[in-house]
């Protein structure tokens, strides 16, 4: 019981994708400006990469090594064209408020990431938890930073005007601009906090392409960025 | 006509700027840009695969899933066209063309799974762009990406030799740094309306 708990808290805090793992850079850029749409955004990746994990854990035997890859994609997007088709039916102004980012969870590199590092060489059980636990800290991360750019940006909360702060907001926030500064100092913050040793580099452990990225092998750059404890 | 396709391929590599405008195709911008030729290539392939891509996908979307109603297939049809063709291309340029490949080849499989890529022919389906606007868009994202690319490339080389606090060292001020072109690229918000008014 004890490692059910840990395997599902380490992709909150010890090993968030986001903040520490550095995985899905692109979305939680640019899906920050507001809470209900980081909100929405994390929920949905949330869900694929929960289905995903369950259908290529229990296709782990079956799936030939060479052609994994693309097997894992067909997955993974099978189940974000219903996900994206369930929104639009049912949430339709998250729907257009996530635009094409929602079509691009396909690539995201946490739930690819997942499944070529987990999913693919553990039991359904423990895969699910891991996906669980990985959606939620990527949800987490989603909203911390939501929550700084919208609060301090626009001066509103999920919609709702915040008192006194409302009167000195920084507009910037939440431009383009806005979204890589907080990012950055969010991952500082993480850092000083956690003592960690600050990454040097962008992990190339999750990225999909890592296994025949041939710029890992020439370059020793990527190397040793594993990330620790899976 | 003319000038249709030159106000696109400003737009999307001045105002949309896929990497820092749109925040597509994060990860190779952050990641390949430590030194300038790696960018050089790395933005070539970006560009080179962006129009292929478009080239490919477009008519499929029109004379495929449209004449059979299957749009919702979109994303997976996509997908799996496009890393199929960028594998194929790195195949072809390997056995024939191995200089070429040397120099631009290597960033190839890299990009097959990269969200500017697949994003850019969403948009244009979304975008209801006809072929030639179509192409014309993706090579604008393409040299947008490769401008940004440069511009960073040029700045991290400065970042190198400095020295931030240790919990900034890294990725953090990589990113700082990041929204400071950002916010230069935000100045070129009206350009279009001004040079094509």
């Amino acid at each position: 019981m004890m490692k059910v708990w840990k395997n599902l808290f380490k992709g909150l805090v010890r090993e968030n994708p986001v903040l520490v793992l550095l995985l899905g850079t692109c979305p939680t850029l640019a899906m920050s400006q507001s809470v209900s749409n980081a909100l929405g955004m994390g929920l949905a990746a949330t869900a694929v990469l929960i289905c995903s994990n369950f259908v290529i854990s229990l296709l782990r035997n079956v799936i030939p090594d060479k052609v994994r890859i693309p097997c894992y994609i067909v997955v993974i997007a099978a189940f974000v064209t219903v996900v994206e088709m369930l929104m639009h039916a049912f949430l339709p102004s998250l729907y257009d408020a996530l635009g094409t980012f929602l079509s691009l969870i396909v690539v995201n590199c946490i739930i690819l990431g997942r499944a070529e590092m987990y999913a693919s060489k553990n039991g359904v059980f423990d895969s699910v938890i891991d996906a669980v636990g990985m959606g939620l800290g990527f949800t987490l991360a989603l909203f911390c930073m939501a929550t700084v750019r919208e609060v301090f940006g626009a001066g509103t909360f999920m919609g709702i005007d915040v008192p006194v702060i409302k009167s000195f907001t920084v507009p910037i926030l939440k431009e383009a601009s806005g979204g890589f500064f907080v990012f950055g100092v969010l991952i500082a913050l993480v850092n000083k906090l956690f003592k960690r040793e600050p990454k040097k580099e962008f992990s190339c452990a999750g990225c999909p392409s890592a296994a025949f990225c041939s710029l890992k092998r020439e370059d020793s750059s990527c190397e040793g960025k594993e990330s620790e404890g899976v | 006509m003319i000038k249709e396709i030159f106000r696109i391929i400003l737009l999307s590599v001045l105002v949309n700027n896929y990497v820092l405008t749109k925040f597509l195709g994060i990860c190779p911008f952050l990641g390949v840009s430590k030194k300038t030729d790696q960018a050089l290539g790395m933005g070539a392939a970006v560009t080179f695969v962006m129009l292929l891509a478009t080239a490919v996908t477009h008519p499929i979307y029109y004379y495929v899933l449209k004449t059979f109603k299957l749009e919702y297939m979109q994303t997976i049809v996509f997908i799996l066209v496009i890393a199929s063709l960028v594998q194929l291309v790195e195949i072809i340029l390997k056995k024939y063309i191995p200089a070429l490949h040397k120099s631009l080849g290597i960033y190839l499989p890299l990009i097959t799974t990269n969200c500017a890529v697949l994003g850019i022919c969403a948009n244009n389906i979304k975008d209801g762009y006809g072929f030639i606007n179509a192409m014309a868009s993706a090579l604008g994202c393409g040299l947008g990406f490769l401008l940004a690319m440069l511009l960073f490339a040029g700045v991290r080389s400065r970042i190198e030799s400095s020295d931030p606090p240790k919990c900034f060292r890294g990725v953090p001020i990589t990113l700082v740094s990041a929204a400071i072109v950002a916010l230069s690229f935000s100045g070129f918000a009206g350009i279009i309306e001004t040079l094509f008014a």
